[in-house]
Order: C-alpha cells, then sequence, then structure tokens
C-alpha cells in the first residue's frame, strides 16, 4: 500500500500562490486611472481581437491579466451575471462591488479548495459613477484576495515597479491625453518604448449616456503619444 | 446570487434565452388554462388583456421610418392612451410590436437584452439579419401562448451597414420571417395604414416625406379603426415616429408631429 506524502497546508498554499504568481508574471501588465471625464484602462496587447479590457454593463468594465482563457470565461461569467440581475432586478440594481465579491468568491474556491490548480489571472472590476468620489476600482487577486482601490490600479507581474512610478506622475485632474501618456510611461518604464498599435485602451466616459464603455482607436491612442 | 459558470459542452454561448432556460428561468412560460380562460370569459379573445395596435415601417433614400400609435385597449376599453410600442433595438435598429401588449413589451425587453449581451459576450454585433432571425425566433417561441389567443407580431427594421440602405421585415405568430421591399404595416388598423402607404410610396422619398405619409398613414388607421389612436391633442400624445439611418435612430419631436398632424387636419377641413 502507498502512504501519500505528506504536504504541509502553509506549504501547499505556498506553491499554488507560486505557481499562479509565476503565470500571471508571463503577460504583460495593465493600469487603470481616474480621471475627471473618465476612468482609462490602458493594457499592453498586441492582439486586436483577443480583448484584455471589456464591457460588463452601462458603468461596469472588466479588465484581466495572465492565462487568456481563464479571465475571458470570467469575463463571460461576469456579463452573464450582470445581465441576469439586470433583467430579474433593474439595470439601476447592477453594481461593480456586487460583482467583484462574486469573482473573489469563485477565485478563492477555485485556490483553496475546488480546482487542481490556481487560475492565473488578475482582474479588475471599474465602475464609474457621478463624480470621482463616486467611481470604483475593485481588484481582484489569483486567491481571491478583493482590494478597494483609489485614485489608480495596477495588475499584473510588474505591478510594483509601475505603481512606484504612477505615484510620482499621477494626478486626478489629468485630461483624456496626458492620462493615457502617464498611464504608458508608468507601463513601459523609462527604457522602453511600445507602438501605438500594441496597447489596448478602453475608457468608462462620464457623460450620463446608458453604455459609457468605449475603446479608444489606434490612431487616437498615437495622437495622444505623440 | 452566485456566478453563472459552466462546463465547456453545457455552456449556453451568446444565447440569453438559452441562458435564462439552463438556470431554470422560462422566458416564455406556456400559458395555463386558467389565463386563457379568463382572456376568453369576456366574450373574445381581446377582451380582458390589453392589445397594442397598429405600427408601420417604409423606407426612404437614407433608411427607414417606423411609426406606431400610443393606444392599448382591452376589447371597447383604452387601457393605455400613451404606450411606446416603438423602440429602438440597438444603434441601428428599431423593433415595433402589435397584438397582446404584456407579452410585447417582455419580447422587446428579452430582444433588446439580446442584442447587447451577444455584442458584449462576442465582441461584435450581430448582422441585421441576424437580429432579425433571433426576433423570428422568439417569436416562435411564444407560439403555445399564441396559439390560446394571446399572439405577438412584431415589426423590425433597421439600417444595414453591408449594403448601405434601409431593410424591414414583418413577422407571423409562427416566427415567419417575411422581408418587404418598400413598407409594411402590422395589427388591427394596417389594412387601412397600408393602403394609405401603398398610394403614397415613391422610391427615395426625402426624410420628411416619410414621416408625413407614415403620420397620414396612421391618421387614415385611427380614422375607422377604434382600436388604433389618433393624435391626443388634448393631452399631447402624439404617435411615435422614428427614422434609422447610418447614424442611428432618430425619434421625431411631439412639436414637429403637431405640426405635421396641424397640415394633415387642415388638408382633411378643406375637403
Amino acid at each position: 500500500m502507498s502512504m501519500p506524502f505528506y504536504v504541509s497546508p502553509e506549504q501547499m498554499m505556498k506553491d499554488r500562490a507560486d505557481y499562479a504568481r509565476k503565470g500571471i508574471a508571463r503577460g504583460r501588465s495593465l493600469v487603470a486611472l481616474q480621471t475627471p471625464s473618465c476612468i482609462v484602462i490602458v493594457a499592453e496587447n498586441p492582439s486586436t481581437t483577443l480583448r484584455k479590457v471589456s464591457e460588463i454593463y452601462d458603468r461596469i468594465a472588466f479588465a484581466g491579466v495572465g492565462k487568456y482563457n481563464e479571465f475571458d470565461q470570467l469575463r463571460v461569467a461576469g456579463v452573464r451575471a450582470a445581465e441576469l440581475r439586470g433583467y430579474q432586478y433593474s439595470r439601476n440594481d447592477v453594481d461593480a462591488r456586487s460583482l467583484a465579491n462574486q469573482y473573489a468568491q469563485v477565485l478563492g474556491d477555485v485556490f483553496s479548495t475546488s480546482g487542481p490548480k490556481p487560475l492565473e489571472v488578475e482582474l479588475l472590476v471599474a465602475e464609474v459613477g457621478d463624480t470621482q468620489e463616486h467611481d470604483r476600482l475593485f481588484h481582484i487577486l489569483y486567491d481571491g484576495t478583493l482590494l478597494d482601490e483609489r485614485r489608480f490600479s495596477v495588475l499584473g507581474g510588474d505591478a510594483e515597479g509601475i505603481s512606484k512610478r504612477l505615484e510620482s506622475t499621477y494626478r486626478d485632474d489629468l485630461d483624456l491625453a496626458t492620462a493615457i501618456k502617464v498611464a504608458v510611461s508608468a507601463l513601459t518604464g523609462p527604457e522602453r518604448i511600445v507602438a501605438a498599435d500594441d496597447l489596448e485602451i478602453a475608457t468608462l466616459v462620464r457623460n450620463g449616456r446608458r453604455r459609457s464603455f468605449s475603446r479608444i482607436s489606434d490612431e487616437a491612442v498615437a495622437a495622444a503619444l505623440r | 446570487m452566485t456566478m453563472p459558470r459552466f462546463a465547456a459542452g453545457d455552456d449556453p454561448g451568446a444565447s440569453f434565452p438559452d441562458l435564462l432556460r439552463k438556470l431554470g428561468i422560462d422566458p416564455f412560460p406556456s400559458m395555463s388554462g386558467a389565463v386563457v380562460e379568463a382572456n376568453l370569459r369576456g366574450g373574445g379573445s381581446d377582451n380582458a388583456i390589453p392589445h397594442a395596435t397598429t405600427c408601420l415601417a417604409l423606407t426612404y433614400d437614407r433608411g427607414v421610418v417606423m411609426a406606431g400609435d400610443r393606444r392599448a385597449t382591452m376589447g371597447n376599453i383604452i387601457s393605455t392612451r400613451s404606450v411606446e410600442k416603438v423602440v429602438p433595438a440597438d444603434d441601428l435598429s428599431g423593433v415595433a410590436i402589435a397584438g397582446t401588449a404584456g407579452l410585447a413589451m417582455e419580447m422587446i425587453k428579452l430582444f433588446q437584452l439580446q442584442l447587447e449581451y451577444y455584442e458584449k459576450v462576442e465582441g461584435q454585433a450581430l448582422s441585421l439579419e441576424g437580429k432579425a432571425n433571433q426576433l423570428s425566433m422568439m417569436v416562435r417561441s411564444n407560439m403555445p401562448a399564441a396559439m390560446q389567443g394571446l399572439g405577438v407580431v412584431p415589426l423590425f427594421a433597421g439600417y444595414d451597414p453591408l449594403v448601405s440602405r434601409g431593410r424591414l421585415w414583418d413577422f407571423d405568430i409562427t416566427g415567419g420571417r417575411y422581408e418587404e421591399r418598400d413598407f409594411v404595416a402590422v395589427g388591427s388598423g394596417s389594412m387601412l395604414a397600408s393602403t394609405v402607404l401603398r398610394v403614397g410610396w415613391r422610391k427615395n422619398l426625402s426624410r420628411d416625406a416619410a414621416i408625413e405619409l407614415a403620420a397620414r398613414a396612421l391618421w387614415e388607421a385611427s380614422d375607422t379603426d377604434t382600436a388604433t389612436g389618433g393624435p391626443d391633442i388634448l393631452r399631447g400624445i402624439y404617435p411615435i415616429v422614428a427614422s434609422i439611418d447610418a447614424n442611428g435612430w432618430s425619434r421625431v419631436s411631439d412639436e414637429s408631429l403637431a405640426s405635421t398632424y396641424e397640415a394633415i387636419m387642415r388638408e382633411v377641413r378643406s375637403r
């Protein structure tokens, strides 16, 4: 009869966390900034069809880093959860906090109990409010840790370095073009240059329209970076 | 509420009605005998449940114009004077519905939701023909209720960027989908309205001329069909008239319709 190896719970959690962190660090990072006119989300993404940033509901956007197939399934699950709530209750009853909690539950559950391996993803659920104070940036880690962030949010492997750069350049009164510039230079650091068509940028615009999500074209990005 | 997640083979994909069914919510429940009996007790299938009536659509040089009156009736009673049966389905299309009002409104809501849901899940919008097909499947799902007298007959129109012109479809209660070339009307006053359209329609009408023709068609329908509402000048309620072109949906304001109807009434008085 074979005896299973004993692995202490601490060791198992540490191994799982290392596994997830390594998977996430392989991909590029993304940042989201609050500005007076919108929430802008900037990701490094050479693909024009496999999106990292997308629309979930009227005022809510989703962004993911890490393994594409895993966060895309979570994106669709989020669209479903939001649409179902809006269908059964009202469009006003759909909010980012509830969605972020549901994501945290799924990620935490897969990390600690149900999954053969943790999901190699980090998620952002952003909601634009009537004013900057009412914006929401929820950052969900691979183990289900849920962070409620202000001003800006950084997801991905090099989050620490990018946050440090943003600390010194971010202001809460940036216009869109400057915000894009600030975000891109924080993402790339001083040495690297990234082309406009390798960036995926979307905004949640504070304009009172029902659907606030919109993508920014490569030409507009190039103009902002000039 | 927990987040709905599915195994690969069990995933309902980009269909919102399928998602609802997977979760045990039937968007088109079959009507129980009691409801149908209540509907029939008044002496006819139209008497106990509100019905919405005449809607029409016609093409013009840049797209389509859709119009519908504002009346819902229960038999000989007006149940609502300001119902909105012509609504935008998404940026480039609109839907109008005649038939049992409650089911029709629910179907419009589900249809609008489905178009947006598809766009978000798939990352791109359906083609105009795909949208018409989706609506036809919804009408077919409602067939059990339609067979019990609670039919819903929609009209779908929009601007098709693939062919750069307006297109329109009507449907029957079995989900049959028919593309019309020039104009179409549905509902109790449809015979009267489509006669006016047939006489007045020309190729490449201007937007203003198409709006005037739509307003006149509803006027003539309401003149003879009691279930179709005319312009309610007393309360300031006018039919809904909207155009859809490459720039999207644009509803004609009540002030503008008021002067259109003023002109029609002047012409009628001078006959």
